[in-house]
């Protein structure tokens, strides 16, 4: 196990070097010079030569490499060129809205998937499983500002229960804030659980032609009883696979949702970003959602070994 | 004890079983033996009352005094694993991977709940050791695949009499086991049906293994007991004349002219195939495996050559290496002379060709078998008679040349294995390699198969390597025969002094554990 976690964590430190150097290389190879890009063509060669020093332009590329990820190593992500504050505090900011944000709508589409997944495997070709199958290729096809929208005229005007957009802050209570975040939550995770309830069908209903499975029923377990403790943890790693591949989409996906209700997030200091050629921003941002995508496959794969014991084959 | 009277099964709408009636009393055996699809696993299904869903189920089973067909689903729960256990065919996926074998035997106690999780725990360790699985050796902690095959099934078999069942059903036990570690497994199943007073419903194809095994046999055919009677008697008098074509096709010795000359077709020189395995550290030397440890034989000209030995003896490896599918790393193969490589020319791969075991698995679904069948001409292009040559193909293996244009589900296993054939035949090889090529085959198909080649052998002056587990067969088609244990040949020569007189230990351990059906 310990040699397995070993392996993870190398693939992981290498993984991070190399979207580091891919993220540098891009902004590097923007053909012109990155300052003079981001001014315009108007503006005089002292602005341009106070952005460049300003950016860390001046020196050789390797140093200049090496300068971006230390300080980013400290903590210290530059400062951005149009907001004119350090892009650490930008962003700590948006995380206070996007990581509670994503965790939410997981959590949600989670919930939801699962069961639904398990009930639709275990009456598979009934009723039942027609009607929530058709239901998930509603959920996947629709695109989800629509559920947005659709959430908004219910839930927020036609029954005001839940506010239409925008976020109070922790500040006004965890309460406030959770409220703010949860039609945005549901919106994000009705197309996600539509996916994972499909995957957990499928995955589900592949075990449950296995042979251990007939084992569990010839030792006298009910159909249930064998699909709860035989057929549940074999079908989790796609689950998991998915649930992955759903949290990074989450985390930095959610642009479009965080338009429609107002919600300052990571999706939208990138769009900004980008639309206002803020390169140290855009820069630093990705290089954290990079993280966090990596980060989290890491996590995915210590569950599957915590899940098949397969996995962690040095024992 | 068990009994089962009159029934019938229709699986959407299509009947399966027809009147089956038979009884097993405590302490005996019952061997059901009958061909693939004749309703001997429906047969054992019914009496779980596990069947498929759209099966309706008519006639009685009863368990001493209770008939179990009367049951409701939750009273059946309460009947399996308790006083019915089972076992099944494949133990490589017969336990769930994701759970320690303790908690799997543990669990017939549990869900029945007749001990609690510490007394559960206890008695698993009692079970597992009373199979042969002592505590000190193999501790409830480990998982399935850190076990084989053999001690797989004895867990299998731990899980199933964890209750000491009144019935203990086996189907196809040991029939994806070796045969050394069959011999174990059916020693240890009989002992329990002594010791444990059990009632045994064993199913078996091969019946051999049902007349060292059962007090009684049952022949089914499609989906009816065609005769009934002790072991000794029915061997002895085999009134049904299903019975003696079962019989016959299983001691099938096809005629076959010896043809064979003295010149060296195939010759393996000192063959060494290592692996390299994973480092056991970080960035410690890799550790190798040497799967053939210096191999050297010879098949002659229009000679059959029988490979036997058991799984991992580095059979299969050998052959890649002789087809030229895999590197090997000392030694050489030569093939009328010319060296055999992975880079070796298409002409010369054209002169030797393969037939696998699994005639389900070894085509593509969606091609003609006009198209699998010239699949070979990628490596000489194709021939301008190729209409003919694919005909000529079909009609070889008794097949028709109208059967080109259809797609393989269209074909039985028995006609699949013919396909198989002739697309080994098409490019017209000198040497076929036969992996396991009949071993799938219900016996009748497997003694048609058998005729086949030994015809085409004659006809076309072939040499066969033939590579199988199963003595018998090997026995029947074979000039001379190598004996393979743990990479080495142990033993070589003519195939009727080997089987009569083996020299070396581990054939004879081999032969002595193989169950022979007695002299007809």
């Amino acid at each position: 196990m310990l040699r397995y976690v070993i392996t993870r964590l190398v693939s992981l430190g290498l993984s991070l070097v190399a979207a580091s150097l891919v993220i540098f290389a891009v902004v590097e190879i923007i053909p012109g010079d990155p300052a003079a890009f981001m001014l315009g063509l108007n503006a005089s060669e002292d602005t341009v030569a106070a952005l460049r020093e300003e950016l860390g332009l001046t020196g050789t590329l390797g140093a200049r490499y090496f300068d971006w990820v230390s300080g980013m190593l400290s903590g210290d992500f530059g400062t951005s060129y149009t907001y004119r504050v350090p892009v650490a505090d930008l962003v700590a900011a948006r995380l206070w809205i996007s990581i509670p944000l994503a965790f939410y709508a997981l959590l949600l589409s989670v919930l939801l998937a699962l069961p639904i997944g398990m009930v639709a495997a275990a009456r598979r070709g009934r009723m039942f499983d027609y009607g929530i199958m058709g239901l998930t290729q509603l959920g996947i096809a629709v695109p989800n500002f629509w559920f947005a929208m659709l959430l908004v005229v219910l839930l927020a005007i036609t029954l005001p229960i839940f506010p239409a957009g925008g976020f109070p802050g922790w500040d006004a209570g965890a309460f406030a804030a959770l409220k703010a975040l949860t039609l945005p939550a549901v919106a994000l995770a009705l197309p996600q659980a539509s996916i994972l309830a499909r995957v957990m069908r499928s995955a589900l209903i592949e075990t449950l032609g296995q042979d251990y499975i007939r084992t569990a029923r010839a030792k006298g377990l009910s159909e249930g009883q064998a699909i709860r403790r035989h057929g549940m943890r074999n079908a989790m790693i796609p689950v998991l696979t998915i649930v992955g591949l759903q949290f990074s989409f989450l985390l930095a996906g959610a642009i479009i949702i965080e338009k429609v209700f107002f919600l300052p997030g990571l999706g939208l200091l990138i769009f900004q970003g980008i639309t206002q050629r803020d390169l140290v921003v855009v820069e630093s941002v990705v290089m954290l959602l990079v993280f966090a995508v990596i980060l989290v496959t890491f996590l995915v794969d210590l569950a599957y070994a915590l899940v098949d014991p397969r996995l962690r084959h040095s024992r | 004890m068990i009994g089962i009277e009159k029934l019938s099964l229709t699986l959407s709408g299509i009947p399966v079983l027809r009147d089956v009636s038979l009884d097993i009393a405590a302490g005996r055996t019952l061997g059901l033996v009958g061909e693939s699809g004749s309703g001997k696993s429906m047969t054992a299904l019914s009496i779980m009352r596990l069947l498929p869903h759209g099966a309706q189920m008519r006639g009685k089973v009863h368990l001493e005094d209770r008939e179990l067909n009367e049951l409701s689903e939750r009273q059946m729960c309460a009947v399996r694993g308790a006083e019915i256990g089972m076992i099944f065919q494949e133990p490589m996926t017969a336990l769930n991977p994701v759970q320690t074998i303790g908690d799997q035997v543990a669990e017939t106690l549990l869900v029945h709940g007749t001990a609690s999780r510490s007394e559960a725990r206890a008695i698993a360790r009692e079970r597992l050791a009373r199979v042969g699985l002592v505590p000190e050796r193999f501790p409830l902690d480990r998982y399935p695949h850190e076990l084989s095959g053999g001690q797989r099934q004895r867990v299998c078999i731990a899980l199933a009499i964890a209750l000491r069942p009144k019935l203990l059903i086996a189907d196809e036990p040991t029939t994806a086991l070796d045969v050394t570690t069959q011999a174990q497994i059916l020693d240890l199943i009989r002992e329990l049906v002594r010791e444990e007073e059990m009632a045994c419903l064993f199913i078996t194809h091969d019946l051999a293994v049902v007349s060292e095994m059962a007090d009684e046999i049952a022949v089914m055919k499609a989906g009816a007991v065609v005769e009934r009677a002790p072991t000794a008697t029915l061997l002895r008098e085999m009134r049904h004349p299903y019975t003696r074509a079962l019989f016959d096709a299983s001691r099938h010795q096809p005629e076959r002219a010896s043809a064979k000359s003295e010149a060296p077709l195939l010759e393996v020189r000192g063959a060494v195939r290592d692996y390299t395995l994973r480092r056991q550290r970080l960035f410690g030397p890799r550790p190798s495996f040497r799967a053939v440890d210096g191999v050297s034989f010879a098949v002659k000209r229009g000679e059959s050559l029988g490979l036997v030995g058991e799984s991992g003896c580095g059979k299969s490896t050998l052959t890649r290496a002789i087809l030229g599918l895999e590197a090997f790393q000392g030694g050489e193969i030569l093939l009328d002379g010319q060296p055999v490589s992975t880079r070796m020319p298409a002409e010369l791969r054209r002169r030797m060709q393969v037939v696998f075991q699994d005639p389900y698995g070894s085509f593509n679904p969606r091609h003609r078998v006009a198209r699998l069948l010239t699949e070979p001409f990628h490596l000489t292009g194709r021939p301008p008679d190729l209409k003919e040559r694919i005909g000529e193909a079909l009609e070889n293996v008794g097949l028709a040349s109208s059967d080109r244009d259809k797609f393989p589900h269209e074909f039985s296993g028995g006609q699949r294995q013919r396909i198989a054939i002739a697309r080994a035949l098409i490019t017209r090889p000198e040497l076929i390699i036969l992996d396991e090529a009949v071993s799938a085959l219900d016996v009748s198909i497997r003694a048609q198969i058998m005729d086949l080649l030994a015809d085409l052998q004659g006809r076309f002056g072939l040499s066969y390597l033939f590579i199988a587990h199963d003595l018998t067969v090997v026995r029947a088609i074979t000039d001379r025969v190598l004996v393979m244990q743990a990479g080495r040949i142990v033993e070589e020569g003519e195939t009727q002094a080997v089987f009569s007189a083996p020299t070396d230990s581990y054939t004879r351990a081999l032969l002595d554990a193989a169950p022979a059906l007695p002299a007809a």
